[in-house]
């Protein structure tokens, strides 16, 4: 069983969201081994991006922090080699495409492999770019994720039957955010995907609080959370370990109940 | 799309390498960046060259599928175009003028010097063009909100008038230093009736304007058309605003085959994302004999890294939906850029314009704030015509290459904008104080 499968065979799985070098890459590195024993499932590390144009304000100030801070990819790589030496938690990495570019598709992709990383989500690159990435991805062993959205309707069928790992549903309009309420559009989503593979489904985009994130699971195999736990590191900076970890725990316990 | 389909055939050959620069650096990783794999060709959409696609979150897909269904359903439509037509005649006041610059061309003594009167236009530039038609096509499907981002004002300003003239609910999304150094056409878009959000993320300027409009769109789809500003975006973007611009070039030819019964040698515009440039070019593009240039703005100078010279310093990159050249760090993150010009104040350009880079058919020249300074009191002096600061990067690099090109040669020169909006900012450029208060 490959690490992306493990992450979603141990009951509904529980993906937070942290955006590497917040408020510094020692800080993320305590983050994925804390949340890994507080029961996360898969954890999503994002690059910053200086133009994160998929992310409302909470990630875009965490970018912008991360950036300040001096952070590069290269950096982002070298922490998770470090993290693969010690532990098997799953990864994937979120990132904006012209990073990838840039660097250099090919070599992005290989030393994702080096590193350990599991899977790539890159949310402005919709199916009908994916042979920018794709062929890189399966030449190094990496996974691309593909999303599909609310207003994504018969796109869905097309998207779910090449879908690899699992597919990550974006459960609401407009950017990354925490909502009061999210669109219960998701069961009707997931559905549509099941229909056409038998794939994990995880839901994500709004979702901050055990109760939302219950009621969800119901629907999905996975919740994923961004703004909420990336709110906790901003509130909490260099301390916040213990208390993402507290929260990691009750929203795992929240979707397993 | 013509265009696209024939390039198509030829761009598995076509490889590209990235203009040297000096304050960043360029492409650093693998060739396979420059060279699109075929069986890709099939999905991807709106390339030009290597340039070009559509790299938006999937939550926007459909959106761009029904945009670009709309248009080409509408795009020959006689009622639609005779109706856009109307608007374009009737209430922007087109065809613009084709104006023989006497004064300037014997001062300079070099070429003939023609100039777009763009500036003449209802809402004082080129952009009501490309509104009026995004507009009318939204209404067509049964949009009833506008959105649109704006650097210098002018765009916004022309989608606020469209949404005024066909009783659209209107948004719009600009820097806040935009807001501030363009303050007069804030308080004209809030005139029109139109909502004007200041944005305090980033730098401040146009990019992060596109940034926090796309994010709106995201939000809100179903009632709302997204009116990009420039030749830029993902497809359809760059398609549909160059071929409601190409007006501009299609009258050029017209008006100087009545004037002097021939092709002009040189054709220029200043760049920020391109659409002005490639609505005077596009007509002359398979004239081979015309020169095309484009002006993009060097503000302090191409080494001094306060700049907005996307083709100079910049490298292949993807952003803002598209494939194209981009003001970037090794790393990909995208440079904050400078311009005096806020209309030119962007780290990116149309790929239509890389395409045309890349095949070396258009060439791409930096101008300085200074030299862009010079040529607005020049031309205000000269022709007692006070043109766009973005225009008149335009000017300026015309000034340089007249007296070298022989008395028998016509240039042409798209003077984009007017420059009332830019007077105090000039004023204060200059050190003069202007204080209207009484
Ligand atoms: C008068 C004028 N010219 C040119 C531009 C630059 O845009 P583009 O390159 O799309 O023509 C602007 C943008 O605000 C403008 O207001």
């Amino acid at each position: 069983m490959s690490r992306l499968e493990r992450a979603f065979s141990r009951g509904k799985a529980f993906i937070p969201f942290i955006t590497a070098g917040d408020p510094s890459m020692t800080v993320t590195e305590q983050l994925i081994y804390t949340m890994y024993e507080a029961g996360a499932d898969l954890i999503e590390v994002g690059i910053p991006f200086s133009d994160p144009v998929a992310e409302g304000p909470v990630i875009q100030a965490a970018d912008e922090r991360a950036l300040a801070s001096g952070v590069t990819v290269d950096d982002v790589f070298a922490m998770m080699q470090r993290v693969r030496n010690k532990c098997d938690v799953p990864v994937a990495l979120m990132t904006y495409v012209n990073p990838v570019a840039t660097y250099g598709t090919d070599r992005f992709m290989m030393n994702c492999s080096k590193a350990g990383i599991d899977a790539v989500i890159v949310p402005d690159v919709p199916f009908e770019e994916r042979d920018e990435l794709l062929p890189y991805c399966r030449k190094h062993g990496i996974t691309l994720i593909s999303m599909i959205a609310p207003t994504s309707g018969e796109r869905i069928r097309m998207i779910a039957a090449e879908a690899e790992g699992f597919v990550y549903c974006v459960s609401s309009l407009g950017v990354t955010g925490i909502r009061e309420r999210i669109g219960y559009e998701a069961g009707e989503m997931i559905k549509a995907v099941k229909a056409v593979k038998d794939i994990p489904c995880a839901i994500g985009f709004g979702i901050s609080t055990p109760e939302q994130a219950a009621e969800l699971a119901v629907w999905g195999d996975g919740i994923i959370v961004g703004s909420a736990v990336v709110k906790i590191v901003e509130e909490y900076g260099e301390n916040c370990v213990g208390h993402v970890a507290e929260y990691v725990r009750r929203m795992k316990a929240a979707i397993s109940g | 799309m013509s265009v696209c389909k024939n390039e198509r055939t030829v761009f598995p050959s076509i490889r590209v390498a990235p203009q040297k620069s000096k304050a960043f650096v360029p492409y650093a990783g693998d060739e396979s960046f420059f060279i699109l794999p075929k069986e890709w060709i099939g999905l991807s959409k709106g390339r030009f060259g290597i340039h070009g696609g559509q790299y938006v979150p999937e939550i926007l897909m459909n959106a761009l599928i029904e945009l670009e269904q709309a248009y080409e359903r509408y795009k020959n439509d006689p009622d639609f175009t005779t109706e856009l037509d109307d608007l374009l005649r009737n209430y922007a006041g087109r065809p613009s003028m084709l104006y023989y610059a006497e004064k300037m061309t014997k001062d300079l003594g070099g070429a003939k010097i023609y100039l777009k009167r763009e500036d003449l236009n209802h809402t004082g530039s080129h952009k009501i063009n490309n509104v009026l038609g995004q507009a009318l096509l939204a209404k067509r499907m049964g949009k009833t909100r506008l959105i649109a981002e704006t650097g210098a004002g002018q765009h916004g300003v022309a989608t606020a008038t469209a949404a005024a003239l066909m009783g659209m609910e209107c948004e719009i999304f600009m820097g806040k230093e935009d807001t501030e150094r363009q303050a007069l056409n804030v308080y004209r878009m809030e005139l029109l009736g139109a909502k004007v959000h200041p944005v305090s993320t980033g730098t401040q300027t146009l990019k992060d304007a596109v940034n926090e409009a796309m994010r709106e769109w995201t939000r809100r789809i179903s009632d709302t058309h997204y009116v990009l500003g420039s030749a830029v975006g993902p497809h359809p973007f760059p398609t549909i605003v160059r071929d409601f611009q190409k007006i501009i070039g299609q009258e050029v030819k017209r008006q100087l085959a009545e004037k002097e019964g021939r092709l002009p040698d040189v054709v220029m515009a200043c760049v920020g994302g391109g659409s002005n440039a490639i609505g005077i070019f596009h007509d002359f593009i398979d004239d081979e004999s015309v020169r095309l240039i484009g002006c993009e703005a060097a503000g302090r100078g191409i080494d001094t890294g306060s700049t907005a010279a996307t083709m100079t310093i910049g490298s292949v990159g993807i952003f803002h939906g598209m494939k194209s050249y981009f003001c970037q760090d090794e790393y990909g993150q995208i440079a904050p850029v400078y311009s005096i010009s806020a209309g030119l104040d962007y780290p990116g350009v149309g790929p239509e314009h890389a395409g045309l880079r890349d095949r070396g058919r258009a060439e791409y020249v930096p101008v300085t704030d200074d030299e862009a300074v010079e040529a607005f009191e020049y031309l205000s002096r000269t022709e007692g015509i006070i043109p766009a600061i973005e225009s008149a990067h335009a000017v300026a690099y015309a000034m340089k290459i007249a007296p070298e090109l022989g008395r028998d040669k016509i240039l042409v020169i798209c003077l984009s904008g007017r420059g009332d909006k830019d007077v105090a900012s000039i004023a204060r450029y200059r050190g003069v104080q202007i204080n209207e208060q009484a």
